[in-house]
């Protein structure tokens, strides 16, 4: 839709027109604010925090750990330089004593929800399954951030 | 002809003055837009409708997504 008019508008005389051809999908998925009736309930990319720690996949776990022991977070992010989910360190990982690195250890392809998704829907998703957090991330799989569910 | 613009370049655009139209029919619009969006639906999208519209700035027009 959005294509034709544009064209519309170039034949009534507008020189500038840009057709944001992903539209609105793509600007929720990428949890970005949103107006109107429907946007009243909290939103997952709206409370996910976004300081949750990072790391790289060929890190030393023990550089790791030091990190995130200096934040109250008990689980970390395995990212790569595009900030797409790789992965996830958590209790058990954070607490390994060998000398290896972050790919080893840690648990592939954790399971994210997306930015759109409400809070109230996720919770009652997720925590009957013992899920403690949730990591969110766009539809193209870059993190966004974590929401605790026990708090 | 309209130049394909990314959410990046929306983002960019809109900060330096675009105007951000939405062409989906108003209950839609309502329901959910992009902050800062005016709502002219395709089917109306008309000469007169089309004077809301400043012409020396540029026009960000979208959709639901790609259909």
């Amino acid at each position: 839709m959005s294509p034709r008019a544009a064209w519309r508008l170039e034949a009534l005389g507008f020189s500038q027109v840009y057709d944001y051809v992903a539209g609105k999908v793509d600007w929720g998925a990428a949890g970005l604010p949103r107006e109107g009736t429907a946007t009243t309930e909290e939103t997952m990319g709206e409370v996910a925090d976004a300081n949750v720690p990072t790391c790289r996949l060929a890190e030393r776990l023990r550089d790791v750990q030091e990190r995130v022991r200096a934040t109250d977070w008990d689980t970390c992010i395995v990212v790569n330089e595009e900030q797409v989910v790789l992965g996830r360190l958590g209790r058990k990982a954070l607490a390994e004593t060998a000398d290896v690195i972050v790919e080893e250890v840690m648990a592939e392809g954790p399971s994210t929800v997306r930015p759109t998704a409400t809070l109230r829907e996720t919770l009652e998703r997720l925590r009957p399954k013992g899920n403690t957090t949730a990591l969110v991330t766009t539809s193209d799989g870059r993190l966004v951030g974590v929401v605790c569910l026990d708090r | 002809m309209p130049t394909d613009a990314t959410r990046a370049d929306v983002q960019r655009l809109f900060t330096e003055g675009a105007q951000l139209v939405e062409v989906l029919p108003p209950a839609e619009y309502e329901e959910e837009h992009l902050p800062g969006a005016i709502n002219l639906p395709l089917k109306e999208l008309s000469r007169q409708a089309a004077r809301r519209l400043d012409r020396t700035r540029p026009v960000i027009v979208y959709c639901y997504d790609t259909t």
